[in-house]
């Protein structure tokens, strides 16, 4: 019984801050500050409507969704590449360009957005849609190699072998044969990265100056600067931004364990 | 034939390489050369400084602060947060009702962006309007309001408690993992010989957890030293400089002061106190498993 009491207390901790999030989201400026009840009188939608057209949230929106599917297709099609090549083929260097790799993961590099900032400006990426993918790109790069080798190498060879009978290029076998195998690991990989690129803040902060590129994280703390006291507005464009994900969440949960407890025995 | 062959197969790892070569080993050269030299970012001199980067640092009092900050929100992480997270999961790994319930809500803080969280948390808390506050109010404790993230005194604790909420998440789904590949023939064979709950939590599930609780120790430690985003979105690392952390500082003297070798610099050195101590957590760890 007792230990029913703290799970549910625990549990209730967890969600009471975005069933609030919610409810204030449909509170009109007069009521927020006055009004603590958790279900409000009427439910002011045109709140969402307000932060979609006038705070701009729909624009951030697209580009989120934008980022967030380039950078996952982006790190399937090269981590998978890079995957295979370390698992079935051969070639000189293999052991070494993979245990890079793999180094990559273990060592921090903290505020490693100062020269990723410098080197996007020699490039003139910065302030570019481009420079922003392919620097999220590496950032799921190694994990998502690791994973997917670790994948490949439990699998069983036979069906690439007799497709490589029947005269399909290698090409062929890692798109026809490989890929459609390792669904179940290409979801975690997916929805992992997913959530890394719609939840990233601090890179999209330093490559983006123009309002028009900014994904939702960094407008979140450039309206809540402007507008400090426009909380239904702020409320609402923080349920825009998290429903999306606590719905991906909650459909895809299997997957994210499973990345979680892969994830740490890497470590 | 053959060295054909070879240089498809190099073709599969190009896009790979290419990005990891440009993205990730330029970046760890250019802090380490940076670090090196007095450097604003736009002009096209820099200045060679040997090591006087690395020597502002050893005096830099802000710095060693911040430093101070991150190690007390790690010490509350490890603490309170990893206990909670154990007791948790060893409460879900028993045979009980709604487990998979509890199991998906206790994993929403964790995949929302520090930027909601911290948002979300600072309107709860917020001295004048703040949730809590009203609450406390009107609960009988109206001596405890006070401005949660602007007051000094209670600042960093609500950051650090802040954050805890956001992570527990991580290291209960790992226990949970953990406590999971424990053979339940252990506990009933620990039954039979007549020992009792506390007993066997004791000499089974202790000793059995030790390696789990490292690595979640590890990854507490890494993760929240440099954490710094929902700090950014809650207090900005104010009131001054009492939740500043050193991620929070390389920022700062990149986009405020313009000093990007510095910035090089502190980074640098914040990279190596951080593999020097999840090593010194390592040996500890092995250490205590040959014990």
């Amino acid at each position: 019984m007792l230990i029913h009491l703290f799970l549910i207390t625990i549990a209730a901790t967890c969600l009471f801050p975005l069933v609030w999030m919610i409810s204030s989201s449909l509170k009109t400026q007069g009521e927020i500050f006055r009004d603590t009840s958790l279900v409000p009188k009427v439910f002011h939608f045109e709140n969402y409507y307000l932060a979609w057209q006038e705070g701009g949230f729909g624009r951030f929106f697209l580009n989120s969704i934008f980022y967030t599917a380039s950078v996952v297709i982006g790190i399937v099609i090269v981590a998978s590449l890079a995957a295979y090549a370390f698992s079935r083929l051969r070639f000189p260097g293999k052991n070494i360009l993979f245990f890079m790799f793999m180094a990559a993961m273990m060592i921090p590099i903290p505020g490693s957005f100062v020269p990723l900032y410098i080197l996007l400006n020699k490039l003139h990426l910065r302030n570019t849609a481009l420079g922003y993918i392919l620097a999220m790109i590496n950032v799921g790069l190694s994990t998502s190699i690791f994973l997917l080798k670790t994948f490949f190498d439990k699998m069983p060879t036979e069906l690439e072998d007799a497709a490589r009978i029947d005269g399909c290029s290698k090409l062929g076998i890692w798109w026809n044969v490989a890929l459609p195998l390792a669904k179940p690991v290409l979801a975690v990989v997916v929805v992992f990265n997913a959530l890394t690129v719609w939840n990233e803040y601090v890179l999209a902060l330093i490559i983006f100056d123009s309002r028009a590129l900014m994904p939702l994280q960094v407008a979140l703390m450039t309206f809540q600067g402007e507008f400090i006291t426009r909380y239904p507005l702020l409320m609402a464009g923080l349920t825009i931004t998290a429903l999306p994900i606590i719905i991906i969440y909650l459909l895809m949960q299997k997957y994210i364990v499973k990345g979680v407890t892969a994830g740490a025995i890497v470590g | 034939m053959r060295t054909k062959s070879t240089l498809e197969n190099y073709v599969f790892v190009l896009p790979a390489v290419l990005i990891f070569s440009i993205f990730y080993i330029v970046p760890f050269i250019w802090v380490c050369r940076y670090s090196l030299h007095d450097w604003d970012g736009i002009m096209p001199i820099m200045t060679y400084i040997g090591l006087a980067n690395f020597k502002e640092i050893i005096q830099d009092k802000i710095w060693w602060g911040s430093m101070l900050n991150a190690g007390y929100i790690t010490l509350i992480a490890l603490t309170f947060q990893n206990a909670l997270a154990f007791l948790l999961a060893w409460a879900c790994d028993r045979e009980i009702r709604l487990k998979n319930f509890y199991r998906v809500i206790f994993f929403i803080p964790p995949v929302l962006s520090e930027v909601v969280v911290g948002l979300v948390w600072q309107w709860i808390l917020d001295g004048n309007y703040g949730l809590l506050n009203h609450w406390l109010s009107h609960l009988g404790f109206p001596n405890l309001v006070r401005n949660w993230l602007s007051d000094p005194q209670t600042a960093l604790t609500t950051v650090a408690i802040v954050h805890s909420w956001k992570g527990f998440g991580w290291g209960f789904l790992i226990f949970l993992a953990g406590l999971q590949t424990i053979p339940r023939e252990l506990y009933e064979a620990a039954r039979v010989d007549g020992a009792n709950a506390w007993y066997c939590f004791r000499k089974v599930t202790i000793p059995l957890m030790i390696p789990v609780a490292v690595l979640v120790a590890i990854l507490t430690v890494l993760g929240t030293m440099q954490a710094f985003v929902l700090i950014i979105a809650m207090t900005g690392g104010g009131p001054a400089y009492h939740t500043q952390v050193p991620v929070l500082r390389i920022l700062a003297s990149m986009r405020g002061s313009s000093r990007f070798g510095y910035a090089c610099a502190q980074g640098l050195s914040f990279g190596l106190i951080l593999i020097a101590i999840s090593f010194i957590q390592y040996r500890f760890s092995k250490r205590a498993r040959q014990v």
